[in-house]
């Protein structure tokens, strides 16, 4: 099998959020997810939407980093941020993001940590985290798996809508929410647990169950059997390198850019 | 014949302390920076912004002008976290009320409508409900029943908005690839004002083919400052992009470094002075376009 790194190993992981999904506008946010994002499309669900990651969409994914001087993509429509906004509550799309903390429920925040009013550490803002997750599908990417991340109770500011009843209008479910999967650099987990509990549906090579439940701050669901998550193949691994990331930016992703099983040397 | 021109002194002299402002542009985006910068040399306080955040929240939070923000994010995209409204909000120092993107959207173009509100479901289920207390939610008055959040309209007491082009009836193009939301802050404002990389003739201004650049009315407009590089340092293009080496340094001059930032960039006589200052418009038009 050839070697493959931890970035490559959560890139095809994280692809596999699309596969399905038909005709949506698949949004990768940061260098991970979207290098999944189009990997996804360039394989497995080509009828995706795309863009270049500003305004325009495009026809086949665009290469993360330093391009060729006229290398223009082919361009098959224009999404300003006003287009985005009709397309999303239309609930058309499929995102993947990278929360700051998240929690039992799948409640995310990318806000502040500590107090509204006085926050220890602020960060973004909600931004269209409320919106995103009430009216489309959405996944998460978390590069370190934490307790800081995975936190106990409720994360500190809810941005983002999870399977919290107490929260919901009316104690119904909104029609939109459609949580789907978490990749982390441990294991990929889902929502498909009792009552929507977040549980783990594969764990990287070298990883334990054990070691992703004590790295998080709620209980995980725990299946009879938990598969290894799936290595990249020949075909993936060659669209990443040669394709998709030809400066290696995703070497940055990781500390120190690991193998993907962690046995192997590299 | 109409003549909207202003001077940069001139259009923030028309502000007034504890006033809604609402700025146009997104992040590093077209932002209206030299009217910032005219504000941070303004005795103004107190204001409330409304804005799709980049460095003007950041150098209006350094100087202590926001009394209240309303916002979604503060972003300088390349640098992800804006350092000068972290200070401040982790300081509490400005009232922070944060919304869901969409939703100030959803506030700005209720106020154009003259609406006293629009619904949505977005920031229904989330702490947006609980740190913005205020709002309240309407269900639906069909057989669905839904129950909605109803965003409040955001009536702006001026907009400020960068354009590519206008002339001095207070007509425009924006001919960047996103014109963002800069229609709904113009249409939310009782008095909007626009600065200008070119002001052009009328007859210059519009074509059939610019005409779907042209984002509003000059009706909405009540004035028009001719301010190349106005921007800077986010991007107007066409022209010039992100100054990420400006917005390393500015993102740098926290704390003790603020003065000497401020000292060298704001406190300058006019645009003339900040555009020499920042390297002239040769440097400013070979920075290249960032890539996402």
């Amino acid at each position: 099998m050839p070697y493959y790194t931890l970035a490559e190993l959560c890139i095809a992981a994280a692809a596999e959020a699309w596969r399905n999904d038909g005709e949506v506008l698949a949004s990768g946010m940061g260098l991970l997810p979207r290098l999944a994002a189009s990997l996804a499309k360039l394989t497995f669900n080509q009828a995706l939407l795309m863009t270049d990651s500003e305004c325009m969409l495009v026809a086949e994914p665009v290469p993360v980093g330093p391009r060729k001087i006229g290398s223009e993509p082919i361009f098959e429509g224009w999404m300003p941020y006003a287009r985005t906004f009709d397309l999303l509550w239309g609930g058309r799309r499929h995102a993947m993001v990278g929360p700051v903390q998240i929690d039992r429920y799948g409640q995310s925040n990318i806000s502040v940590v500590g107090d509204h009013a006085r926050p220890k550490a602020a960060f973004l803002g909600v931004r269209g985290f409320p919106g995103n997750t009430i009216n489309h599908a959405n996944s998460m990417f978390v590069p370190t798996h934490s307790t800081r991340v995975f936190v106990p109770g409720e994360v500190d500011m809810v941005g983002g809508v999870g399977y919290n009843p107490a929260r919901w209008p009316g104690g119904r479910k909104p029609a939109g929410l459609d949580l789907r999967i978490i990749v982390t650099d441990l294991a990929v987990l889902d929502f498909q647990g009792p009552d929507r509990q977040i549980r783990v549906t594969s764990l990287h090579p070298g990883a334990s169950f054990e070691q992703v439940q004590e790295n998080t701050g709620f209980p995980l669901a725990r299946p009879d059997a938990i598969p290894t998550t799936a290595a990249p193949t020949d075909e993936q691994l060659d669209l990443i390198r040669r394709v998709l990331d030809p400066h290696d930016l995703r070497a940055t992703v990781f500390k120190g850019d690991p193998p993907g099983d962690r046995a192997v040397k590299p | 014949m109409l003549d909207k021109r202003m001077t940069p002194a001139e259009i923030v002299g028309r502000l007034r302390d504890g006033m809604t402002i609402g700025i146009g542009g997104w992040a590093t985006r077209r932002k209206p920076m030299a009217l910032v910068r005219e504000i941070l040399r303004s005795p103004l306080r107190d204001l409330t912004v409304v804005s799709y955040g980049g460095p003007d929240v950041g150098l209006l939070c350094a100087a202590g002008k926001i009394r209240r923000l309303i916002f979604g994010f503060v972003s300088l995209d390349v640098l992800p976290l804006d350092a000068h409204f972290r200070a401040a909000r982790q300081a509490g120092a400005i009232e922070c009320t944060e919304y869901d993107e969409g939703m100030v959207l959803l506030g700005l173009r209720a106020a154009g409508m003259r609406l006293p509100f629009l619904p949505t479901r977005s920031g229904l289920a989330t702490d947006v409900l609980r740190v913005n207390p205020g709002l309240k939610t309407v269900c639906s008055p069909y057989d669905d029943g839904e129950e909605l959040l109803a965003v409040p309209a955001i009536d702006l007491d001026a907009a400020l908005l960068h354009v590519t082009e206008a002339d001095q009836l207070g007509n425009c193009v924006i001919l960047s690839p996103d014109p963002f939301f800069d229609e709904l802050f113009a249409r939310a404002a009782r008095e909007c004002y626009l600065s200008c990389e070119r002001l052009v003739p009328t007859e210059e201004i519009c074509s059939r083919e610019k005409a779907r650049y042209n984002p509003f009315e000059r009706s909405v407009v009540t004035g028009v400052v001719h301010i190349p590089y106005g921007a800077h340092p986010t991007a107007s293009t066409p022209g010039y992009g992100i100054d990420v080496a400006h917005l390393k340094e500015y993102s740098d001059a926290t704390g003790d470094a603020w003065p000497a930032y401020r000292a060298k960039y704001v406190d300058l006589a006019d645009h003339a002075a900040y555009l020499a200052t920042v390297g002239g418009a040769a440097r400013l038009d070979a920075i290249p376009a960032p890539v996402f």
